[in-house]
């Protein structure tokens, strides 16, 4: 449970547009502090921008950057459905980075709509609220007599109406109305219903522009070459041929990388092929053996400091009837969004204009200031809809080569990365390596759990999340690697993996007891309930609520021949979800047959864009347990496109079935959480079903249970 | 260099280029339509997918100089008023995440309808796994090509 305290205050701006209609600037001060690792850091401010036009049009504005979440449709209705206006007369605007008037604009942590809930509720109803007393005002009529609907204001009495149009200039005069009345949850008409994204249109014509689209007078597109393995220098290169290729303007190399400009992206990529620089290291560049080597070196030894320790490990483990040890390794994975990484950047003498698919334009924007000594009032970043990111647009990497490039070669640039650029140019999901240890008492009872990894970053745990709290003797320990690889947050960092080893320890642990997986789940959580250990961020009830449900839907415990299920569940992003995978062998082949997931994310904004985020994550989590896996040659990617690196394709979705728990909590994350317990849930099936235990991402790699299917899709 | 001249969405286009530049490029930097998509480079994932003559092909390894007189269709000329019963029928089940590679998978599907008008889910399976939605779409595509399919009756 989100234990969130909100303390807000606000004001309005008021103003006529030049068309003549309202414009209600609100700005919203939200001090927010939810529990738990996934809370934010600083204090969050936020702030939304509403035009209504005499036409009655509203013009909602989008701060947050899209990135294929949904939240330039979401975050609108939330206005609109306060504001009580008719959808179709909503007209919604990408807004460019203005953290004055737009405090958050990130699209990440899953984030978005559990930070704009409250103020873009507050902000339509008081839009509201203003126009019915204009209306009241006009009417000579008590505000409370009067109702509204779908743009119209009503006095049922009298029998008159008027349309928000026709009264947002009176309106615009009214004194700003203060701690107004939110619509009852049962009286809502937009949200919780199946809004189409709003720029669909525009995609499936082919008209909705990208970064990559972004041409502009003037401009050079750029290519970038970079060292091919991580830890190298560059030595020197010769660009003699390169400058001779044809549409080429210019070469230039700055931060041991050298770019190539010209008129067209796939000359400027031809010409860089021509230039072979020569590079050079210092003899210490690691391959995938060496990481998995030094790391199970490391958990030798425990860390000078736990992360968390709860009763006595030592004691609880000794005292244990039964014990239990596992191993999971994690690979590094790239994020390969479709669109590959890009950025325009137009470097003049007193300012710098920005603009691309950037998950943290504000992020961007200092970084630029900081690194190039340039004001940041003189920096514009515009935002692009994105083709992806799954966190690698949090990086700013691209931004800054970009900047560098159009300043040495004078011109407006968009640097284009190729496909192999992208995925062989780090921030992966960090690689890491996870030791488990467990006891049992008598009555099968959990009484101590130790988690000890390595990985590539700062912390491979989320020491908070469950089963702490359900545990009397829990201790977690991490050590971080040292690495020239760089890495970075990947679609539900950490807990994307971590909950594939804690929830297949889990089962092995309840089938070690003889427990039923998912009756040794739910006392766990009331054990965490009754007699909660240390802190926690998940609350035990909600947390069972969605084990219960995917338990019922999938039929849990009830036989279907030649069936097997797995029961996984997790909580991310103040989200909980549970998953049930069912496989079954066709032909030789184990096949997953479906996969039903119940989630609770308190309040649903858009239930189709909901359900397609939640659809989106579990076949993104599956593929990656499935297929992901980039591997290093001295610190060289092996794996830098598709022909090499395998992602999911159609034939290998599963059908999905998927309940959310109806309630009027406040909504939670919904961009990540589905994906982490994809893995365990398939894992678990797979136990099973032949009584392997999976306990290494890539499964294809699991000639035992794979074997046939590692063969690439024949496409 | 050399000079080819290409018919794209009915339009006629002339550019000047090496002969060795994919249709891609010459369609997204030439003619100046980016409704096809650059994803991979290497025919494997399909974003770039356009009809030559109607058939699909992968853009991004097609070289110019192998057009000849062939019509080219791309995205923004699949119809004229963004209805064909694909693009309807991606509206209507909202298929889109991040939107950048439907038109990949739209041109892949309206190339097959015309010889498989009422596909079965297998044969969807079999004909869409060249194209890969990062975004994990693919019931909902899938979905999408049944409706399609049906005249637009779900």
């Amino acid at each position: 449970m989100s234990t969130s305290t909100i303390n807000r205050r606000h004001f309005l701006k008021i103003g006529i547009t030049a068309g003549g209609g309202l414009i209600l600037g609100m700005e919203y001060l939200a001090s927010c502090s939810p529990s738990g690792s996934n809370a934010p850091a600083a204090m969050q401010t936020l702030n939304a921008f509403i035009k209504i036009g005499t036409d009655g049009l509203v013009t909602i504005m989008a701060p947050n950057p899209e990135i294929g979440q949904g939240v330039k449709t979401a975050l609108p209705m939330i206005v609109a459905e306060e504001l009580d206006v008719d959808w179709k007369n909503v007209i919604i605007e990408q807004a460019a980075l203005d953290t004055d008037k737009y405090t958050r604009q990130v699209a990440g942590g899953s984030g978005s709509v559990r930070s704009s809930w409250d103020p873009f509720r507050q902000a339509g109803a008081t839009g509201r609220q203003m126009l019915v007393n204009a209306a009241a005002d006009k009417w000579k009529v008590a505000p409370n007599t009067c109702t509204t609907e779908a743009g119209m204001v009503f006095h049922k009495d009298s029998g008159k109406k008027i349309s928000y149009g026709d009264l947002v200039e009176k309106a615009a005069t009214m004194p700003v109305p203060k701690d107004v009345k939110l619509k009852d949850p049962k009286r809502f008409k937009i949200i919780g219903t199946r809004i189409g994204n709003y720029d669909t249109k525009a995609i499936i014509t082919g008209k909705q522009k990208y970064g990559i689209d972004t041409k502009r007078e003037g401009m050079l597109y750029a290519t970038i070459i970079r060292p091919p393995a991580f830890g190298q220098t560059l030595e020197s290169f010769n660009q003699d041929a390169a400058r001779k290729y044809q549409g080429i303007k210019d070469v230039v190399t700055f931060d041991n990388k050298i770019a190539v400009l010209g008129r067209s992206t796939w000359e400027v990529m031809q010409a860089a092929r021509s230039i072979k620089p020569v590079w050079k290291d210092d003899g210490t560049l690691e391959s995938t053996a060496d990481y998995k080597a030094n790391f199970n070196k490391t958990l030798e030894q425990l860390p000078k400091e736990s992360k968390r320790k709860d009763g006595n490990i030592k004691k609880g483990l000794a005292a244990g009837t039964k014990t239990f040890e596992a191993t999971f390794e994690c690979p590094f994975i790239p994020h390969n969004p479709m669109e590959p990484m890009n950025f325009f950047a137009d470097v003049k003498a007193d300012s710098v204009e920005l603009y691309g698919p950037i998950q943290l334009p504000d992020k961007a924007r200092n970084t630029i200031a900081e690194k190039f000594k340039i004001p940041k009032e003189k920096i514009k970043v515009g935002m692009t809809r994105m083709g992806g990111g799954f966190g690698r647009r949090l990086m700013t990497d691209f931004v800054e080569e970009a900047v560098a490039v159009s300043q040495l070669a004078k011109a407006p640039v968009n640097v284009i990365w190729k496909r192999e650029d992208d995925m062989g140019g780090g921030f992966y999901r960090p690689m890491a390596l996870y030791k488990y240890k467990a006891a049992t008492d008598s009555n099968g009872r959990l009484i101590a759990w130790h988690h000890h990894s390595v990985g590539v970053t700062g912390n491979t745990s989320r020491e908070d999340n469950f089963p702490a709290g359900a545990v009397p003797n829990l201790q977690v320990d991490t050590h971080e690697y040292k690495s020239p690889v760089t890495t970075g947050p990947w679609r539900a960092p950490i807990h994307n993996y971590i909950a594939f080893a804690e929830e297949s320890f889990l089962d092995e642990i309840a089938h070690g007891v003889g427990k039923d997986p998912v009756a040794f789940r739910l006392e766990l959580l009331e054990q965490a309930k009754a007699q909660p250990v240390g802190k926690m961020d998940y609350n035990p009830d909600r947390y069972a609520g969605v084990i219960k449900k995917v338990a019922q839907m999938a039929g849990w415990g009830q036989s279907k021949p030649g069936v097997f299920q797995g029961i996984s569940a997790h909580f991310s992003f103040q989200t909980y979800v549970a998953q049930v995978a069912e496989v079954s062998n066709v032909n030789g082949q184990w096949k997953i047959n479906k996969i039903y997931c119940a989630v609770d994310c308190g309040t649903i904004i858009n239930r189709s864009g909901a359900e397609n985020q939640v659809e989106g994550a579990m076949i993104d989590g599956l593929g990656h347990a499935m297929f992901g896996e980039l591997t290093l040659t001295k610190g060289k990617p092996d794996q830098t496109n598709y022909d090499r690196y395998r992602l999911i394709r159609m034939r290998e979705a599963p059908p999905v079935e998927i309940a959310f728990i109806e309630n009027n909590e406040k909504p939670t994350g919904l961009g990540e959480p589905a994906l982490p317990p994809v893995a365990a849930a398939i894992g678990n099936a797979i136990f099973a079903a032949t009584g392997h235990r999976l306990r290494s991402q890539p499964f294809m790699n699991s000639e035992a249970v794979f074997s046939v299917q590692k063969q690439q899709s024949e496409v | 260099m050399a000079v080819f001249n290409l018919t794209i969405n009915n339009t006629d286009y002339k550019v000047d280029v090496d002969p060795q530049m994919p249709l891609l490029w010459v369609i997204r930097d030439f003619a100046g339509l980016t409704g096809t998509k650059f994803g991979c480079g290497i025919a494997q994932c399909g974003a770039c997918t356009v009809h030559l003559n109607g058939d699909a092909v992968r853009s991004c390894s097609v070289p110019v100089s192998a057009i000849g007189q062939q019509k080219i269709v791309t995205i923004e000329g699949l119809s004229e008023k963004g209805d064909h019963p694909l693009q309807k029928a991606w509206e209507e089940v909202d298929v889109p995440q991040c939107g950048y590679c439907p038109s990949g998978p739209i041109m892949s599907a309206a190339a097959f309808l015309k010889d498989k008008p009422q596909p079965t889910d297998q044969e969807i399976d079999n004909l869409m796994s060249g194209n890969i939605c990062r975004c994990g779409t693919y019931n909902r595509i899938k979905k999408a090509i049944h409706l399609a399919a049906q005249g637009g009756k779900s």
